[in-house]
């Protein structure tokens, strides 16, 4: 089971992004099939299979779909969320090198059960390679008549608009990617109403993840009940878990959710050093102070932590927490989009505090008050990046305060109170 | 030089209309050609699209990749988040600010190296990493850091 | 409708309003700072949190909606501490000279520090932020040090007055409020109309204070120091002295500029009436002659600013007479200089005005015709009920006095310019008269009163079809405008206020955060005008005085030199 590959199945194919090579393999048939059911039938089809989102929200696609489709207004649209800026990240790159086809096949069937004839993908611009590949498999596609117009010989037609992000993390988060698409400056919405019901344009819109989509077509060809038989009955198919940090071997693996941590650990060869922490979900989570736990969405959740989009940055016992805790509290700090007064400030306030304590000169009294302080974000903030920005911070404090409370400013030797 | 943005500002128009759905690309468009966004490209942004020219400069000021002000002939954009902070990021930086003289968000006094920190590149399985002008460098080591420059500096 | 409870009150309210509008109904305030009636919710600030029974988060009431059986409380001990914590974070990167802060009377984050709680500042280490203060436009003064980026005035320049001067920039906790280019505000198409002043909840935006350069000339013995002061100041200046909005205070207010030592207290309204006589016949000459039409008037200077940026290819249209305070400037230091025996070179001119662009008006270069600056400095209401109270009147309890009569004789129709729509009203019943040679009989004409945004009327002058317009609010004007650049307006005459509301609605005027006031101000203008002995503007004596004496006839020559003005044509950036 743990060898399955179904996204990462041409890693060692040559020429796997090319078109000819994909059509060989099987590529385009599940199109073929999608558009041989309505798109209420594929719908059904992908939410009998429990595919869950694997861009870190882990909403039910099928569902998703479901309720873009329902919505009155007209016209929808469909995003490809390429966006991957969550540090640790870096699955999305491969698979848009590696396997263009597979994500368009994904994202074509998607258009079609969602039903809208408006992509929309959003991509890092770091990865240029990646989206020359991308938008040559677009051009390739469109040519064969898997894009476009009248798609295969139906009436369904969809046409891809590509924008490279410019640069933002936050446009990583859907909202903020509308908001970018549209001209304007990155900043979230608020919610609700959901992205379902008015998305981009203010129409309905679904944004999938890059590895979401290249489930779709193994679906729709093996068939629900083939893919919820996979792995972890809650969350079944497989996850690219990305490993990186201290790790002798980092990169992606595609491993079925409820893969325990340990074996994860073991296929990157091991952790470089000794272990003395791991963030199982990227800096968005908190820290994890063991290695013997299943990695799928309930059991990090009541562990105190969460998976996400499968970061996997391993920490070992050279590095100090407390510079851990600094560095991604200044990402934070940077990345937020400025709109809601708690993150703002927060995330400048934290940054600062730990700045102060990673160059020795802490001041104790704070350490109480960036728990505080994490609890009010949590409660408050607008999106998902001020409420876990200080989720690392606060964890390192909890679970490695004596680290902290070493970096408090000694004045004649005596111990702040 | 005005003229090649004008032109390239103008082709994204013609494919993707005037509405501000295309501001992004138009931005993006000036930004590769020129390194930066010529006032004067702001001013005929305004223009084409009928957007106020506070909204084009909160759009520019926004993202990270689009900027009013000149850069060096090399941007290094040097990763500093977690992972490839773990893998040694601050030796390298330690060894680029060494060798260039000057710290993230300067530029060269002969304008040829701006030296800046970024987030994540998502080049986390190849860390520590820098990205210069689109070509990564990975697995970064002084050494290897000192190898790049050296190379740069005779284009 | 939908029922909810909101702090054990069951209240019913229409679907789709927000949890805050509903508390209200329940008599709940739920504390806020980027909320703002009348414009779009920001949900930025987050006081506004409350907690739903029922979800993992506090939810912003602003921006929520009711639902049918929604639990809400609007201060458990969880939402109190949010509210502590954000409110403390704020204060963390702002100044702490409250002592002379302009605002500190009615500040809003220092009022809900207060009131919420907030003990004790423990991000006191914080580095504060060292930002350049906007100091490039002679109306209109930013401290983005003070800024909480609650988004207000970017909302309401860019939604409501649709000139978007400013806007946010920069990303994270370097967002700011700032020009394009960082130009500055003097230095791109701002109208300088204040409202951003207006809607500030903290002392980020104030007007260009001109309070010590008045106090100096006052004080100075070789200087004749007088004063005019707007329609809108006499139903507003008592707010800020301790009165209900509305309460009309024009000879306390007389009185109390006599206290302060100014030598000479007029009256803009008289040069109101003089505005109505010279744009009058203009618009009788232009519908008799085949002139340009619609005529548009020109006595708010934020509207012209506006015109010479986004239309000046409108300017034909645009009436050439000055705003009241700017005749009143020329003829100060001619007519009244001549009459009283004193050399105008020792006149300094004050205007009391609620209105921040007048400040940008009265240093426009060509507002020079007297042979001197015209007007000198322009204080807002605001200024001078500081300068009241730093002179420690007792200003309730003053004896009323008159002002004196050579420029300070004014007609109902004067005293309406404040209101939207008065300055067409008041227009109205002296362009009656002067096209048939009758009085009008209904001089309350009441299509063009009231708060609407754009409002109409069509009035039949023996046979002519008079069709007016009145836009209040930059925002309401543009359509009208667009009508005119299309050839397709079928106006003879528009009134545009850059102000909603009106002069009441001003840039200068106190600071409160409640719609109605507005309404009350204007409704006190048009009680007053009921209650004059004399309602329009040709049967002002002095009026007719000034003609006979010296101006000769309204569009006549010296009329021209004195009372009317050319615009220009200024970039958009």
């Amino acid at each position: 089971m743990k060898d399955l590959k179904i996204i990462t199945r041409h890693l060692n194919t040559a020429n796997s992004a090319d078109i000819d090579v994909y059509l060989a393999d099987g590529g385009y048939q599940a199109l073929k099939k999608a558009l041989s059911m309505t798109p209420e039938e594929v719908i059904a089809e992908v939410k009998r299979s429990k595919l869950v989102g694997r861009g870190g929200a882990a909403f039910p696609t099928g569902l998703k779909w479901e309720l873009t489709r329902k919505e009155k207004a007209n016209p929808k649209y469909i995003v490809c969320n390429a966006s991957e800026g969550e540090p640790g990240t870096f699955k999305d790159r491969l698979i848009l090198k590696n396997d263009p086809h597979m994500v368009l096949e994904g994202f074509i069937i998607a258009a079609y059960a969602v039903g809208t004839s408006q992509g929309f993908i959003h991509a890092r611009e770091v990865y240029t390679q990646e989206i020359e590949l991308f938008q040559k498999a677009i051009d390739q596609a469109t040519e064969r008549g898997f894009l476009g117009q009248n798609i295969m010989g139906s009436n369904f037609s969809l046409d891809i608009q590509f924008y490279k992000s410019a640069g933002a993390y936050i446009c990583g988060e859907e909202t903020a990617l509308f908001e970018s698409l549209e001209g304007h400056r990155g900043i979230p919405a608020t919610r609700p109403p959901y992205p379902v019901q008015v998305g981009l344009m203010d129409k309905p819109t679904t944004v999938n993840n890059v590895e979401t989509l290249c489930n779709i077509p193994a679906i729709i060809n093996n068939g629900a009940d083939w893919f919820a038989s996979i792995g972890h009955p809650d969350y079944p198919g497989t996850k690219l878990f990305c490993l990186s940090g201290n790790v002798k071997k980092p990169g992606v693996f595609e491993l079925p959710l409820g893969t325990n941590l340990k074996d994860l650990l073991e296929a990157g060869g091991g952790v470089d050093g000794k272990f003395k922490a791991v963030l199982p979900g990227g800096i968005s989570s908190s820290l994890l102070t063991e290695t013997d736990i299943s990695l799928d969405f309930k059991t990090l959740a009541k562990a105190g932590t969460m998976l996400g989009s499968g970061a996997v940055i391993v920490i070992n016992s050279d590095t100090s927490m407390v510079n851990v805790a600094s560095n991604v509290a200044h990402f934070f700090d940077e990345e937020g989009c400025g709109k809601c007064s708690i993150c703002r400030e927060g995330t400048r306030r934290a940054a600062e505090i730990l700045s102060r304590f990673s160059r020795g000169q802490g001041n104790r009294n704070e350490l109480e008050w960036l728990l505080e302080l994490h609890e009010v974000m949590k409660d408050t903030a607008s999106c998902g990046l001020g409420q876990v920005a200080l989720n690392v911070a606060a964890s390192a404090i909890r679970n490695f305060k004596g680290e902290f409370l070493a970096q408090v400013r000694k004045e004649e030797g005596v111990w702040l109170r | 030089m005005e003229s090649i943005w004008k032109e390239k500002v103008d082709g994204v128009i013609t494919q993707s209309g005037s509405s501000r759905l295309s501001l992004l690309p138009c931005l993006e468009a000036v930004q590769e050609e020129c390194g930066y966004i010529p006032h004067e490209a702001v001013n005929y942004l305004r223009e084409c699209l009928s957007i106020p020219s506070i909204d084009i400069y909160g759009m520019i000021t926004f993202y990270s990749l689009l900027s009013t002000n000149q850069k060096g002939k090399y941007v290094i954009r040097l990763c500093n988040s977690l992972p490839c902070y773990l893998n040694g990021t601050e030796n390298i930086l330690d060894t680029l600010v060494d060798n260039l003289g000057i710290e993230p968000g300067q530029t060269t006094l002969d304008r040829r190296f701006t030296l800046e920190l970024v987030p994540c590149l998502g080049l986390c399985d190849q860390s520590p990493a820098m990205v210069i002008n689109g070509v990564v460098y990975g697995k970064l080591t002084a050494q290897l850091v000192t190898e790049v420059l050296d190379e740069l500096r005779t284009y | 409708m939908v029922t909810l409870n909101i702090d054990n009150k069951q209240v019913t309210v229409p679907e789709g309003t927000t949890i805050l509008q509903a508390a209200k109904e329940a008599n709940i305030n739920i504390p806020h700072l980027c909320y703002f009636e009348g414009l779009k919710s920001y949900s930025g600030c987050r006081v506004c949190v409350v907690e739903i029974e029922g979800e993992p988060r506090l939810a912003t009431s602003c921006s929520r909606k009711v639902a049918e059986g929604m639990k809400v409380n609007t201060h458990s001990a969880r939402v109190r501490r949010a509210r502590r914590t954000i409110l403390e974070i704020l204060l963390a990167n702002h100044p702490q000279d409250c002592f002379n802060c302009e605002r500190n009377q009615n500040c809003d984050l220092l009022r809900l520090a207060f009131e919420c709680g907030v003990k004790k500042l423990r991000f006191e280490e914080s580095e504060k932020r060292v930002l350049p203060i906007d100091n490039t436009s002679p109306s209109i003064i930013r401290d983005p040090n003070k800024c909480i980026a609650c988004g207000r005035c970017v909302r309401v320049c860019h939604d409501i007055q649709t000139v978007n001067a400013i806007g946010f920039i920069n990303k994270g906790p370097d967002t700011m409020v700032a020009t394009s280019m960082d130009r500055g505000m003097g230095n791109v198409a701002c109208a300088n109309c204040g409202q951003c002043i207006l809607v500030c909840p903290v002392g980020a935006i104030k007007e260009r204070s001109a309070v010590d350069a008045v106090w100096a000339a006052i004080a100075d013995p070789a200087k004749h120091v007088v004063v005019q002061e707007a329609p809108s100041i006499r139903v507003s200046l008592g707010e800020e002295l301790g009165l209900p909005a509305g309460t009309l205070v024009a000879k306390k207010m007389y009185a109390a500029l006599r206290r302060l030592g100014f030598d000479a207290v007029f009256d803009t309204n008289f040069t109101a009436d003089l505005t109505i006589l010279e744009e009058g016949s203009e618009l009788v000459e232009r519908v008799k002659e085949g002139g340009v039409l619609p005529q548009l008037t020109s006595c708010c200077p934020g509207w012209v600013k506006f015109m010479e940026h986004y239309y000046p290819e409108l300017a034909p249209n645009v009436s050439s007479a000055k705003s009241p305070q700017q005749m009143f400037g020329a003829v100060c230091k001619t007519y009244y200089a001549e009459k009283a025996g004193i050399d105008p070179k020792t006149i300094v001119n004050v205007s009391v005005m609620p209105c921040t662009a007048k400040k940008f008006e009265c240093q426009r270069p060509e507002m020079n015709d007297s042979g001197f600056k015209d007007v000198d400095y322009v204080l807002t209401t605001r200024e001078l009920a500081r300068m009241i109270k730093e002179a420690g009147l007792d200003f309730v309890s003053l004896d009323e006095e008159p002002a004196e009569d050579l420029l300070g004789l004014y007609t109902g129709a004067a005293t309406i310019f404040g209101a939207t729509g008065g300055v067409m009203e008041a227009a109205i019943r002296s362009a009656y008269m002067l096209i048939t040679g009758r009085e009008l009989e209904n001089l309350d004409i009441e299509p063009v009163r009231g708060l609407e945004g754009v409002k109409t009327a069509t009035l039949n002058v023996d046979g002519l079809e008079l069709k007016v317009a009145v836009a209040h609010g930059l925002g309401n004007a543009r359509a009208l405008l667009e009508e005119i650049k299309e050839g397709t307006s079928p106006y003879h005459f528009i009134e545009i206020m850059a102000c909603p509301g009106g002069c009441v609605g001003g840039g200068g005027q106190p600071i409160r955060f409640d719609s109605s006031l507005k309404k009350k101000r204007g409704e006190a203008l048009y009680e007053e005008d009921r209650n004059m002995p004399k309602r329009c503007s040709h049967h002002n004596p002095s009026i007719a005085k000034i003609y006979a004496d010296y101006l000769e006839k309204p569009l006549g020559k010296r009329s021209h030199k004195l009372l009317h003005t050319e615009y220009t044509s200024r970039p958009v950036v």
